[in-house]
């Protein structure tokens, strides 16, 4: 028993043989990456379910994402997830560096790019918690209507989108929210929109240049329908909700499932990027106290590298399908 | 652990390992720069539809499978793995994916039809 511990080589599996030419920890590494792949594509294909399901009035993503850090009110549509895809795809090269040194036994340099890796991946969750905020923030509000269908507003002399804070104001009687204070069987109550319906149909009525962007797209210019004055004060009068922002109930961009899909599959990915963090941390640490130096090979490295390549790989496609398609 | 230096074919050898990634990661890039360039211009001619969708999709679709490849093969050194190992991960998705995909797709799409031209009204 104890002679069998003692010369197992880890090299050679049991069998007394290496199944293709590899580790053990490397291949189960492969088999969990292959089933992550699988579990992501499901959710990927799912989203396209959805969409091909709604595909006359799919959100359309330029309208979505248009925001870029420190240029408030500039229109830049994706610029900011491309830049996330060049710095996590820079963040994956480091990690190929950090394997390279590791086969050299270069100590100094495996901490030193493993070090940049772990900087890559936490601008990346960082710009991702960024993105996350715009998006359940919202920035022009919408009205919802009994059906769940999302009316947005746009000036009709500009064609651009126009906020619901910039034509309605506030009446004299607002409608009092509860507190536990107040009452007796009360719970509580949910943080209010900014504006009632009442207050946004009032003022849209005394805007004549306010029209209403359907979710609907144009099968011929690939824009959403906007509606003509008197089929907006239509669509405006059924409304039943305020919408600002996003939630996962109901959000200003459009279709309900988009704004669940883009929360989960995007929080899915971010939290593979967290977990992948604090797991290159982790070797980080190992790296400086020397654990693998004294081991003779650096194969850790390489086997968080695949996973780290694969939350890469993961990225390009969420990338695709979110953003560019 | 031998490294294969070679990409597109053998069009392009690298002297070492480190100079290999450079190289990715520069055709990296410049895939990127092209979909974001693409996805920002939306060239009319390309907004056609191919295939049932627009061709421009088909195209973002084709350089995010040609990333695929090069993080999968260069980063993910796959390149340098025995050719069973490499398949035996690689093939399930390249059969299941695209299955998943058909088979959704199509039923999305049947859906559709349904609530287009359904008596439904689910707009209201």
């Amino acid at each position: 028993m104890e002679s069998s511990v003692e010369h197992f080589d880890e090299d050679l599996w049991s069998g007394g043989k290496k199944p293709l030419d590899s580790s053990y920890g490397k291949m189960m590494m492969w088999f969990f990456i292959v089933s992550d792949a699988l579990t992501f594509s499901g959710f990927l294909v799912a989203y396209g379910f959805s969409r091909f399901k709604n595909i006359d009035s799919w959100p359309i993503a330029d309208e979505v994402f248009h925001h870029f850090p420190f240029l408030h009110g500039v229109d830049a549509p994706m610029y900011y997830v491309a830049l996330m895809t060049f710095i996590l795809i820079f963040s994956s090269v480091t990690m190929v560096l950090a394997v390279d040194a590791g086969h050299k036994m270069q100590k100094n340099k495996v901490a030193f790019y493993m070090l940049l890796t772990i900087i890559g991946g936490a601008v990346f969750v960082g710009s991702q918690a960024w993105e996350w905020k715009n998006f359940i923030k919202g920035e022009y509000g919408a009205l919802e209507t009994k059906g769940g269908q999302i009316l947005q507003f746009v000036s009709e002399d500009t064609g651009k989108r126009v906020s619901l804070s910039s034509f309605t104001s506030k009446s004299s009687s607002p409608r009092l929210y509860q507190t536990k204070d107040k009452g007796i069987w009360f719970f509580s109550e949910e943080k209010p929109p900014t504006f009632t319906v009442a207050e946004v149909q009032e003022g849209f009525l005394k805007n004549p240049l306010l029209r209403v962007k359907s979710e609907k797209i144009d099968p011929k210019s690939g824009h959403k329908i906007i509606l003509t004055r008197a089929e907006s004060a239509v669509k405006v009068s059924q409304a039943k909700y305020v919408v600002e922002g996003a939630n996962l109930i109901r959000n200003e961009y459009g279709n309900r499932l988009f704004a669940d899909f883009f929360f989960f599959i995007t929080g899915f990915h971010g939290f593979h990027v967290l977990s992948g963090v604090v797991i290159n941390v982790v070797i980080f640490l190992n790296i400086l106290i020397g654990t693998y130096q004294k081991r003779g090979h650096y194969e850790m490295v390489e086997k968080v590298g695949l996973y780290w390549h694969f939350v890469d790989l993961v990225w390009v496609f969420v990338f695709t399908f979110f953003y560019l398609v | 652990m031998g490294h294969k230096l070679s990409i597109f074919r053998g069009l392009l050898t690298f002297k070492s390992n480190q100079q290999k990634i450079w190289g990715v990661l520069i055709f990296l890039s410049i895939v990127t720069a092209v979909e974001v360039a693409l996805g920002i211009l939306k060239p009319p001619f390309l907004l056609k539809p191919v295939l049932g969708m627009k061709g421009l999709n088909w195209i973002f679709i084709l350089l995010t499978i040609v990333k695929a490849y090069y993080i999968a093969w260069d980063f993910m050194h796959l390149r340098d793995e025995k050719r069973n190992l490499t398949f035996s991960i690689v093939l399930p998705l390249l059969v299941l994916i695209p299955f998943l995909i058909f088979i959704l797709l199509f039923e999305a799409d049947y859906i559709f039809g349904v609530m287009d031209s359904g008596f439904v009204s689910w707009n209201f």
